[in-house]
């Protein structure tokens, strides 16, 4: 789930120089002709050339790839995938692609040039790859974190709530001010699952536990994730969770003297303290898998929402700034979870006013969990809309 | 040593070679960068300038050039005229954002009645009144008390992509899209939808309404009074206001028309190319168009032809990533260049190099 914005804004003034309309009316002519002459060369129909050679994977990014978070991890599993199947493979990516039509030209381009597989990494490329992907129905298409699918268009996203289930534990277990932060993104459910999910763990490690969000509307803006950790912080909250992708808010804690939790990728940077562990997006499994299926001619659209169990999720390094037993704790939990004994939505549960949503025992259902747009009973504020 | 002497008047050869003399001395530079990068700089100048026009998949290329073209040409010529003036509109990214928004709302207010004919010239202008009313704020504010527009249209830029992102959020999120952000997908309700006009070809009528501004433009300058009171508060502002021209009408005729531009831009591009109103549907065209306007010269033929060079270093810049591996900062440095020397290449339109081989005495 992505809805990164990138681009540099520049001014700039200049003095107005003037000009020569002779020459002005010639091009005038030169365009109007060039522009005649492209639109009446017909457009042959789409299709991409694909040869006996290696595999060709493309991947389309939605923001630089630098040296951490979601765009970053997603190139590390590109290098897996190198790595992996060394030259029966050929990889492209383009970074820094914004979602719309320069997404579909990505992808289009990918496509033309022989791409046998694209993965288009970001909730906002929803639409332009399920149109991309009807103009070639011989490439296989993967996109990430979204809900439409087609016969060449799989989706994928990781259950990144099993891991707030780890965090949430850690972080009520460790609060000496009973009072934990949450820096969300978007209210949109995948955000929405994570506040649930760490708040119900949290709450059953302690039950005096009280939780904070604040909504800084963006996947990565250090600045402002650094203003939104020194808030929480100012309003006594002495541990640190973010569903953003800059290591400010852990810069912030470090200063502050609270805990935190490394965010897509390790942040180990910061580890022992603040930062006592992590959840980090591992896609490499996954890409290796369904390169392979292409290769073996196995390909075929399919829904994958994989969690801790399959690894698509990985826990950081729990560090020694957290008690042993915490430690030992926390880690029984990841493994409940990995191994699909514990769920991290097991009820009792309420919604946020009253009202019952799981009985005692059950879990929730993947439908409800992947539109989720309601707080747990406990929570305190309201879901901006 | 070397001097510069002013000339007694702009040289109007050099203000036309100084663009093509940027162009290639940002091929060289450029060249020398990718070179440095480990890649063959003649097959990336290649594939940036000759592959989308003449390659093999030109024929899917030459229409992106007119997608990626077609907005920035139509707000570029509407700045150009307000920067003729000595009006500075930076902010046209915040009309543009606020057109799509309008444009859009209409739209969407009407799905799904079938009423083509009804809805689509509604939005259109929905679109153009509503970046014209959001360019109005800078206006009323500079003729009234005296703000200084370009701080107050480039501030409200950033207002407009809260609201942005609150429509995505709110008022305009798709009922049927689970709880996710973004608005329905105009490109499936046809009656609402900007398509191509010719399939694959990349036409649509934002493209067609581009053009069109060129032309008016150009008449508007060239033949009418307007254009003149426009051009000449530019050259001398002490002048118009003797010759009878209404500083305060100027001004907002001048951020009316082009925040309107921006304003159709927007809307055009959320009904066709972009899709959808989201949180991240802008994607800079209304600050580049001022790079357009100038790489121009303020002139709208040569707007036109600089909107497609910059459409080029777009779409070849995303080619050598994808096909050479170029990475992206290296091609945003590239477009980077062409403006460097584009600005620095322009001091011999007002002056003249001298080199003196005498020393001091």
């Amino acid at each position: 789930m992505r809805l990164t914005r990138s681009g540099e804004r520049s001014m700039l003034r200049v003095e107005e120089r003037p000009y020569t309309r002779k020459l002005g009316e010639n091009m005038t002519k030169i365009v109007l002709l060039a522009a005649a002459a492209a639109m009446s060369l017909g457009l042959p129909a789409f299709g991409g050339s694909h040869g006996d050679g290696p595999v060709k994977a493309g991947f389309v990014y939605v923001g630089p790839i630098g040296d951490g978070g979601w765009t970053y991890e997603h190139h590390q599993g590109l290098l897996a995938v190198e790595e992996h199947f060394g030259d029966k493979v050929e990889t492209v990516y383009q970074e820094s692609v914004p979602e719309g039509a320069d997404a579909e030209r990505a992808m289009t381009q990918m496509a033309l040039q022989g791409a046998d597989i694209i993965f288009t990494t970001s909730f906002g490329y929803m639409d332009p790859t399920i149109n991309v992907a009807a103009n070639f129905p011989d490439v296989k298409f993967e996109h990430a974190t979204g809900y439409k699918r087609a016969d060449n268009v799989s989706t994928y996203s990781a259950r990144f709530y099993e891991g707030r289930a780890v965090q949430g534990h850690i972080a009520g277990k460790m609060t000496k001010t009973n009072k934990i932060g949450y820096i969300a993104s978007y209210p949109i459910p995948e955000v929405i699952r994570g506040i649930n999910s760490a708040y119900i763990h949290a709450k059953k490690a302690n039950p005096d536990v009280e939780m904070s969000v604040i909504w800084v509307y963006t996947w990565f803006d250090p600045p402002k994730e650094a203003d939104a950790a020194k808030a929480l912080i100012d309003n006594g909250v002495d541990v640190v969770l973010q569903h953003t992708d800059s290591t400010a808010p852990q810069a912030a804690a470090a200063e502050a003297g609270v805990i935190s939790f490394g965010q897509a990728s390790d942040m180990s940077e910061y580890a022992p303290l603040p930062r006592v562990s992590s959840i980090i997006d591992n896609w490499a499994p996954y890409y290796i898998a369904r390169v392979q299926a292409v290769m073996d001619g196995t390909w075929e659209s399919v829904d994958t929402w994989d969690g801790i169990g399959p690894g698509m999720v990985e826990i950081g390094e729990i560090t020694d700034a957290v008690p042993a037993d915490v430690k030992a704790e926390a880690e029984a939990l990841r493994d409940a979870i990995g191994s699909g004994e514990y769920h991290a939505f097991t009820g009792p549960l309420n919604k946020q006013d009253g009202s019952p949503w799981l009985a005692e025992g059950e879990t929730a259902d993947d439908g409800t969990l992947v539109g989720m747009n309601f707080y747990v009973e406990g929570i305190t504020g309201e879901i901006p809309n | 040593m070397i001097r510069l002497e002013r000339r007694p008047a702009p040289s109007r050869a050099w203000a036309w070679a100084t663009p093509l003399l940027a162009v290639l001395a940002t091929m060289v530079a450029g060249g020398l960068l990718f070179a440095f990068l480990g890649k063959d700089p003649l097959l990336v100048i290649r594939t940036i300038f000759w592959d989308p026009i003449l390659g093999e998949f030109a024929f899917y290329y030459r229409g992106q050039l007119l997608v990626k073209a077609g907005p920035l040409i139509l707000i570029a010529i509407g700045l150009s005229l307000g920067f003729r003036a000595g009006v500075w509109n930076i902010g046209a990214e915040g009309q543009y954002i606020m057109g799509a928004i309008c444009g859009a709302a209409v739209g969407l207010a009407f799905y799904p009645l079938d009423a083509r004919w009804l809805i689509f010239p509604m939005m259109v202008l929905a679109g153009g009144l509503g970046g014209c009313l959001w360019a109005m704020i800078p206006g009323i504010l500079r003729t009234r008390f005296n703000t200084n527009e370009i701080l107050v249209s480039l501030l409200l830029v950033y207002v407009a992509e809260q609201i942005l992102a609150w429509m995505a959020l709110g008022p305009l999120r798709s009922p049927d899209g689970a709880g996710f952000p973004g608005s329905r997908n105009l490109r499936h309700y046809d009656a609402a939808a900007n398509h191509e006009l010719i399939a694959g070809s990349g036409m649509h009528w934002g493209v067609v309404a581009a053009f069109i501004a060129v032309i008016l433009g150009h008449v508007l300058l060239s033949r009418h009074i307007l254009g003149f009171n426009i051009r000449l508060a530019g050259a001398s502002p002490r002048a118009a206001r003797f010759a009878g021209v209404n500083p305060g009408f100027l001004v907002l005729t001048c951020l009316g028309v082009s925040g309107a531009l921006a304003g159709f831009a927007g809307f055009f591009e959320v009904a066709g190319p972009a899709g959808q109103i989201n949180i991240d549907f802008n994607v800079g065209y209304g600050f580049t168009a001022i790079i357009v306007a100038f790489l121009g010269r303020l002139h709208p033929v040569g707007i036109l032809l600089a909107g497609f060079l910059m459409a080029l270093t777009y779409i070849g810049g995303e080619a050598a990533q994808a096909t050479l591996g170029v990475p992206a900062a290296a091609i945003q440095a590239f477009q980077g260049m062409l403006l460097f020397f584009l600005l620095a290449l322009d001091v011999t339109t007002n002056y003249r190099v001298r080199i003196d081989v005498r020393a001091r005495a």
